[in-house]
């Protein structure tokens, strides 16, 4: 083996240790970068976490569950008076027709 | 029933439905649960219509049971239906009422459990009526009697069990500010349950009068 031989391979190890440095280094520094985008620790929950009060964002608001409540009462009231009605009408036309035959009948 | 009554009763009963909203308006908000309150106007005066109608459904199902009064058991039917009306009334607006107060809309206290249980029994008695065949109206008077018994219990249900229903002391004990919106909303529910018990109560009596007639018909 030649002197000049040793002194290549000598070169080829110096390159690939400094290959791998590079390569270290930069995946260090990238490690760094993707901790640092995580937030803190200590701010995510191993699971729900209870709260006492509702932010106000998040409360229902009044007003409109107030108004719904008061259509409701209106509509099944005259909701319902609409159905007796049209029944009786129905009844009464049938009364009508009825009495009508009755009459034939009497009449016969 | 009386057919004149019906337009003076439902004039007045429109009367009153249409102050009650400028009444309730004007009363003021309760310092725990605010806006959501002024639900309870309607929500107890709808119960009070329920109870009303029950009571003449146990009591002319009782009449109809051992008198055999036809005319009582026409009553009844009619009772039986303004009572589911306002009983949805109540089972609406409560859950409308809780979802803001109490954070859900149903909670199966004491309570609103019976008052469901009330509800479907009154839902038994129509079916029981419309597809029971003969002798269902006597049962049905019996379930009737039965619906009404359970009034008590859904009255004191909230001083018996531990519910979060207020207990019945607190209407009895309203400062006038709220007094006069509730006592006037329940004035108008009472006279538009006498108002839908009237036209109700004719729908049958047409009802009967056809039968009467058909079977005329069918002897000749």
């Amino acid at each position: 083996m030649h002197l000049g031989d040793l002194t290549e391979a000598a070169r080829r190890w110096r390159r690939a240790a400094l290959v791998l440095l590079l390569i270290a280094g930069l995946g260090g520094q990238v490690g760094q970068t993707v901790d640092a985008a995580q937030p803190a620790e200590q701010s995510v929950p191993d699971g729900f976490v209870p709260m006492d009060d509702v932010p106000p964002e998040d409360q229902l608001p009044a007003a409109p569950l107030l108004a719904a409540a008061y259509i409701v009462v209106w509509v099944l009231a005259i909701g319902y008076l609409w159905t007796i009605w049209r029944r009786l009408g129905r009844v009464e036309k049938e009364l009508a027709e009825a009495l009508r035959r009755v009459g034939e009948t009497d009449g016969a | 029933m009386n057919r004149r009554l019906f337009p003076w009763l439902i004039g007045l009963s429109l009367v009153f439905f249409v102050v009650a909203p400028i009444l309730i308006v004007r009363a003021p908000l309760e310092q725990e649960m605010g806006l959501i309150q002024k639900i309870f106007y309607f929500h107890f005066s709808a119960w009070m219509a329920m109870y009303l109608s029950i009571c003449v459904l146990g009591i002319s199902s009782a009449q109809f049971l051992f008198r055999r009064k036809p005319a009582a058991d026409r009553l009844a039917v009619a009772a039986a239906e303004t009572a589911i009306v306002f009983g949805l009334m109540g089972l609406i607006t409560g859950p409308i009422w809780a979802v803001k107060s109490w954070g859900v809309w149903w909670n199966w206290d004491a309570r609103t459990t019976i008052a469901l249980i009330l509800e479907l029994i009154l839902v038994a008695y129509l079916l029981l009526r419309s597809y029971g065949g003969p002798g269902s109206d006597r049962l049905a008077a019996g379930l009737g009697m039965f619906a009404m018994a359970n009034l008590p219990f859904l009255y004191i249900s909230t001083n018996i069990w531990r519910t979060i229903h207020p207990p019945t002391s607190v209407v009895p004990t309203l400062p006038v500010d709220f007094g006069i919106p509730l006592w006037w909303s329940f004035a108008g529910f009472i006279v538009l349950c006498l108002a839908l018990l009237t036209v109700r109560v004719r729908l049958e009596e047409q009802r009967a009068t056809l039968d009467r007639l058909y079977l005329a018909l069918e002897d000749e």
